[in-house]
């Protein structure tokens, strides 16, 4: 559906976009994650024929946007960042001028306006000003002005961006839905929110692409660096000791607090953790010493994704654990 | 184009521009023909056009200032530009709102002739003569203004900055009779004119080399021509400024005379700052 090739993209000499290339199939959510200034946006830009790039292109439908800009365009509904509104008017009135400028006539247009304010559930608002509604009905009507024309492509640019727990929840709620009839493509910097909404997911960083891939594949892929954290009352020689007899256990961290237990922290190189975390259990079984605890870490996205962006840029680290406090809220 | 004009006309006639601008147009020339026609009782109402033309000094930005420059505040050029409508047609959508605006007062206006007539001889050709220049005068006017309006995101500058450029269009002709007519003196205008020129290129296209390039050309011509005939630049200042006045072409039409030249300058300027609109939004893509 839309195939991006060696897209690069210079703001004067700061270099925003870096031979990005991906394709993106029919019918499915698609997440775009990265830290602030990764260059999101602005790719959904050139996406979306806001913007030129500084060379490479971008195909929808098989149509180039720069070139055949007009029948690619009609294939895209696009949501930038900030709503683009007119807060001097109703959403009806705003919704009619965008589809008129999309091409709907009469009966057409009438049936498109009325179905999307239902999709996005405005309808209560429809005769207020723009510049009266609250941050997440503006959000909406952003949404609704991107669903008009019905195009088979529906770019978000963080969506959930600023809006309380309750509004994001049915934000998300709405895209998974348009991913039923849509191929929605959406940028986010909330990792929790792009793993339970999408069926893959882009990572990127520094302009680059350093990951594509579904939520569980890139799960899987940190699986092997996982590590299991236990709790014994066994001394911390006699665990030592069992600890070495098991197999695949590349690095063993044992703490010893005041209160009598010991808490060790494993790394395995298997891809099993579940066989590890077993012969663990019966090796400290053998010896007749007693697990009071045992937890498997598994990686979450946030590890990924921090491993992903990590290394080049603290700040990418420090914006990937920031969402975090704002997940929580959610 | 017929959505973004739908759009525009409606977005005058709710927040009150297109009312305010009417008043203003319909006022001055009440005024006019009230002092003209009705107390000094003389019979051509072009005199009424003329001397209501400096009113495009403060109704041309109060229609013109928003049209790009709101656009770019609000975010919503990014709209434009992913709407399947070319940037042309987004210029050429708003400026034919502009006009429609524009064409309502003239409408009202075109009926006084007809009254006038009424009540004694009144030459019909030369009013409605001068009439239709008074429109294509503000159609090349609020032209400017839209291009103006292009170049920023701040709608009071755009206001500023095209009352300045009305206001200097005005006056260029009563300027032109104190700016120096020798040779050096166009040749330092020519040399400022230049320079602004290259600003402006290098601003819309980003592109030194080209702006480097027409600057330098242009020099050199003039050099040549200072070294080889400096007399044929005497006086060439004040003349450009004439020429370039749209208000003193009007006068010609109210001293009835249909001038076909002034008709098409007046559509030149109109098509090359609507070309020159077109380009500024066609360039924000590419920054």
């Amino acid at each position: 559906m839309i195939s991006v090739k060696h897209l690069t993209k210079y703001y004067g000499d700061f270099l925003a976009v870096d031979d990005l290339s991906f394709t993106i199939d029919e019918g499915h959510v698609y997440g775009f994650l990265g830290p602030n200034g990764a260059g999101k946006t602005t790719t959904m830009n050139i996406m979306s024929g806001c913007l030129s790039a500084t060379s490479g292109c971008v195909e929808i439908g098989g149509f180039d946007i720069f070139t055949d800009a007009m029948q690619a365009k009609q294939l895209i509904g696009y949501l930038p960042e900030q709503p683009p509104l007119y807060m001097n008017e109703t959403p009806e009135e705003y919704l009619r001028f965008v589809g008129e400028a999309k091409g709907l006539k009469k009966a057409e247009l009438e049936l498109q306006i009325r179905q999307v304010i239902e999709q996005v559930r405005i309808r209560d608002v429809c005769g207020q000003r723009i510049s009266s509604l609250s941050k997440g009905y503006k959000q909406r009507v952003g949404i609704a002005q991107a669903l008009l024309g019905n195009p088979k492509v529906i770019i978000l640019d963080e969506p959930t961006v600023g809006l309380d727990p309750l509004q994001i929840i049915e934000i998300r709620d709405l895209i998974r839905q348009l991913g039923q009839e849509h191929t929605v493509i959406f940028s986010s910097h909330i990792l929790s929110e792009v793993q339970a909404i999408c069926d893959r997911i882009l990572i990127i960083a520094h302009g680059k692409l350093i990951a594509f891939d579904k939520p569980d594949n890139l799960e899987k892929r940190l699986l092997a660096d996982s590590g299991i954290v236990f709790t014994t009352d066994a001394p911390a020689a006699v665990v030592r000791e069992i600890l070495s007899s098991v197999q695949d256990i590349t690095d063993a961290v044992i703490h010893e607090p005041d209160h009598g237990l010991v808490t060790a922290e494993v790394k395995t190189g298997s891809s099993d953790i579940y066989a590890v975390s077993r012969s663990l259990f019966f090796a400290f079984a053998d010896k007749k010493q007693a697990l009071l605890e045992l937890e498997l870490q598994k990686a979450s996205l946030e590890d990924i994704f921090i491993e992903l962006t990590d290394g080049s840029d603290p700040a990418a680290q420090a914006d990937a654990a920031h969402p975090e406090s704002e997940v929580e809220q959610a | 184009m017929t959505a973004v004009f739908k759009h525009e006309l409606r977005s005058y006639f709710h927040s009150f521009t297109a009312y305010v601008f009417g008043a203003f147009l319909l006022a001055i020339v009440g005024f006019g023909a009230m002092l003209y026609n009705l107390q000094a009782a003389v019979s051509n109402f072009e005199y009424v056009l003329s001397f209501g033309s400096i009113v495009f000094v403060v109704i041309v930005p109060i229609l013109t200032m928003r049209v790009i420059a709101e656009e770019r505040r609000q975010k919503t050029d990014q709209l434009l530009y992913s709407l399947p409508i070319t940037t042309t047609q987004v210029v050429l959508g708003k400026f034919a709102a502009l006009l429609a605006v524009f064409l309502i007062p003239l409408a009202v206006i075109s009926v006084y002739p007809l009254i006038f007539a009424q009540f004694g001889d009144v030459y019909l050709p030369t009013s409605y003569g001068s009439l239709v220049a008074v429109f294509l005068m503000g159609a090349a006017l609020l032209a400017i203004g839209v291009f103006i309006s292009s170049l920023t995101d701040n709608q009071g500058l755009a206001a500023g900055i095209t009352i300045a450029a009305i206001l200097f269009n005005y006056y260029s002709v009563s300027l032109s009779e104190y700016v120096s007519s020798t040779a050096i003196g166009t040749v330092i205008a020519l040399a400022v004119l230049i320079f602004a020129l290259g600003a402006v290129i290098r601003y819309l296209t980003r592109n030194e080399l080209l702006a480097y390039g027409v600057c330098l050309v242009l020099t050199a011509v003039i050099c040549v021509i200072t070294f080889v005939d400096s007399a044929s630049l005497e006086g060439l200042l004040p003349g450009i400024m004439q020429q370039l006045s749209l208000f003193d072409r009007l006068n010609t039409f109210v001293s009835g005379v249909f001038d076909l030249a002034a008709v098409v300058y007046y559509l030149s300027v109109t098509a090359f700052f609507l070309f020159l609109s077109i380009q500024s939004l066609e360039k924000r893509r590419y920054s």
